[in-house]
């Protein structure tokens, strides 16, 4: 496929006003790039990328409502992403596993021209980065995450971890239950796992995962297993490691 | 801690000073206490080791009343009886002690030669406690200074710390790169207000250099550093940056801190405003407060130096924004140089309530001419 003469999409999101505007006048160079549209915050900017499926996206980092990672995270590896950002040593580092391309602000146009072209290239091949492994790439050692975020059509939610009471995984999803609703996510329950706080968060099984604040109490369940009972009174298979795993953190707590 | 049981060396010392207190003791025992020699002896060298580790009990007595702040007669009385306690049960150890002697062939009749020596050995007693609660207080007054020194080295050391705090403080990388792309973006779409970008970009940046190296600003000058940092967030955040001020207008040539303000201002926009896509206010008071915390309403109070400066910062912010890299490290920042200037005369709280948050700072209000004056001292 030659991708030079056929048309492309692009949408740019930054909260800044001027910051959009000078990628817009940018691409105005660039008359096969069709701009779909702008957006402010991240919640719009899932909302576009679901809605119009862009070849293309600028992203800014630290936006309101959802970041630049967390949109990435949401709207899977179809469109290139370039990322747009002031000054972020740590994410940078990210950026050269994840991103086609990332430009610094203020934006040099050799620079933007170098990106489009990569990002020319990366379309219409494969998306390679698993996205679902850039929140566990960009965070800190020691560092968990606060929330999750999971996008249902073209709605974003947003989860505390505190108000999540376990994690189910089916098949390529993993369901994530809070306050009495279930949220479906694509990734894998290792994955979630690992950006969880082990102190709060225990695998008691291969396929579940839960927050021992909510857990009150553990019965024996046929020969070899148990049953994990939470306060809302839902029931969770307790595998027999994931016992000895219960076990070891309950007894630490109360010696 | 004991001055001298605590340390190795200085107990070695101290017991190496009881060799002569022994032999004065001995030559008194041989010439005027009429004692064969190798009685003398037995009797001298136990009791003197005896009473040095007794006379270390001086300490806790010394502690318990500095020379500072006790009545002297208070102190006279409680050191004479406590050597007169000392002195009388070391005359029992020597009672005892020629008894326990006396059963030996050698020492016979030493029971009924030593008890004449009782008068000098109490005497002497009495005299040696109190050159050890000289020698303690000494010691005491010692390690006190050196305490005092160490406290003022650590004061020394914050100070410079939060020095380069202050000037690492004094341009964020984030403010600065957005501000440039803010003026990049703008040289295409109006010239004009670019370069007015420029000009205030560039006014900011004059203002802050420098301004870590000194101890204290008027408040005018922080205020004016304030104010051109906003006029730049404005260009970049537009119709979404607020800002409402408070100010009384005689604070202004009260003595602050540089770089106490601009942080908590930067951080309100960091944090709250670039956080909320339908914009957000910033609301900056500055008040008199007397000690109690009540609004001052007499200029001739607010002047005369016994009233308060009260600094609140409060802006919106969005409990549900994704939390950024280094919040906060900027309020932990002017809290720490709080302290370090002004001890527990100042106070410094931040509050999130719903979805505003409040940095509220109160300081002594000193007046700029006051803190030159003590700074030449």
């Amino acid at each position: 496929m030659n991708v030079e003469s056929s048309r492309l999409t692009a949408v740019i999101v930054d909260d800044e006003e001027l910051a959009r505007a000078i990628l817009r006048e940018l691409l105005k160079k660039h008359p096969e790039i069709e701009v779909l549209g702008e957006c402010a915050n991240g919640f719009e900017a899932v909302k576009m990328v679901t809605e119009r499926k862009p070849d293309l996206l600028f992203l800014d980092i630290q936006m309101p409502k959802l970041d630049g990672f967390e949109v990435l995270e949401l709207i899977g590896a179809d469109v290139a992403v370039i990322f747009a950002t002031a000054y972020d040593q740590h994410a940078l580092r990210a950026f050269e596993v994840h991103a086609v391309d990332y430009l610094l602000k203020p934006v040099a146009p050799e620079r933007f021209e170098a990106a489009l072209e990569r990002a020319k290239q990366r379309i219409g091949q494969p998306a390679s980065p698993p996205v679902t492994q850039l929140a566990a790439a960009i965070r800190e050692p020691g560092q968990f995450a606060e929330r999750i975020v999971v996008k249902d059509g073209a709605r974003v939610h947003i989860i505390p971890v505190a108000k999540l009471d376990y994690v189910e995984a089916q098949d390529d999803y993993v369901a994530l239950a809070a306050q009495g609703k279930k949220y479906l996510k694509q990734q894998t329950i290792s994955s979630i796992e690992s950006v969880l706080d082990p102190k709060t968060f225990l695998r008691i099984h291969r396929s579940y995962l839960v927050n021992l604040e909510r857990v009150s109490k553990v019965e024996p369940y046929g020969k070899d297993s148990h049953v994990a009972i939470l306060n809302d009174g839902a029931r969770l298979p307790v595998s027999r490691s994931g016992y000895a795993r219960l076990r070891a953190v309950l007894d630490g707590q109360s010696a | 801690m004991h001055p001298i049981l605590g340390n190795l060396r200085r107990l070695s010392l101290y017991l190496l000073g009881w060799i002569p207190l022994t032999a004065i003791l001995f030559y008194l025992l041989t010439l005027s206490g009429g004692l064969k020699w190798t009685h003398a002896l037995a009797m001298a060298v136990p009791l003197c080791l005896l009473y040095a580790f007794m006379c270390l009990s001086a300490f806790y007595s010394c502690r318990s009343m500095p020379l500072e702040g006790t009545s002297f007669s208070r102190l006279a009385l409680t050191h004479l009886v406590t050597a007169i306690i000392l002195s009388a049960i070391w005359v029992l150890q020597a009672r005892g002690l020629t008894i326990a002697l006396a059963s030996f062939a050698a020492f016979r009749g030493i029971d009924r030669e030593f008890p004449p020596n009782h008068p000098l050995l109490f005497a002497s007693g009495m005299l040696i406690y109190l050159l050890a609660v000289a020698l303690h207080y000494v010691l005491l007054s010692m390690e006190r200074s050196r305490e005092l020194e160490r406290r003022e080295m650590q004061a020394r050391v914050l100070a410079r710390d939060s020095e380069l705090k202050a000037l690492k403080a004094q341009v964020n990388p984030h403010f600065l790169f957005n501000s440039l792309n803010s003026i990049s973006a703008l040289t295409s779409i109006d010239a004009g207000r670019a370069r007015d970008m420029c000009i205030q970009l560039a006014d900011f940046l004059r203002k802050t250099l420098g301004m870590g190296e000194k101890t204290v600003i008027p408040l005018r000058e922080e205020l004016d550093l304030v104010r051109s940092f906003l006029a730049v967030e404005k260009v970049r955040f537009g119709a979404r940056l607020s800002v409402g001020e408070k100010v009384a207008s005689e604070a202004l040539d009260c003595a602050v801190p540089p770089l106490l303000l601009q942080p908590l201002v930067e951080n309100a926009v960091a944090h709250g405003i670039s956080n909320l896509t339908e914009g957000g206010w910033i609301k900056l008071e500055i008040l008199w407060r007397d000690r109690e915390g009540n609004a001052v309403q007499d200029l001739a109070d607010r002047v005369n130096g016994s009233s308060d400066l009260f600094i609140q910062v409060a802006n919106n912010f969005d409990p549900e924004a994704p939390r950024r890299r280094g919040a906060g490290v900027g309020l932990v920042n002017v809290r720490q140089r709080l302290v370090t200037r002004y001890g527990d005369r100042a106070s410094f709280s931040a509050q999130a309530e719903n979805n505003q948050f409040r940095v509220s700072i109160t300081i002594p209000a000193e007046k700029m001419e006051v803190v030159k004056m003590e700074g030449v001292k």
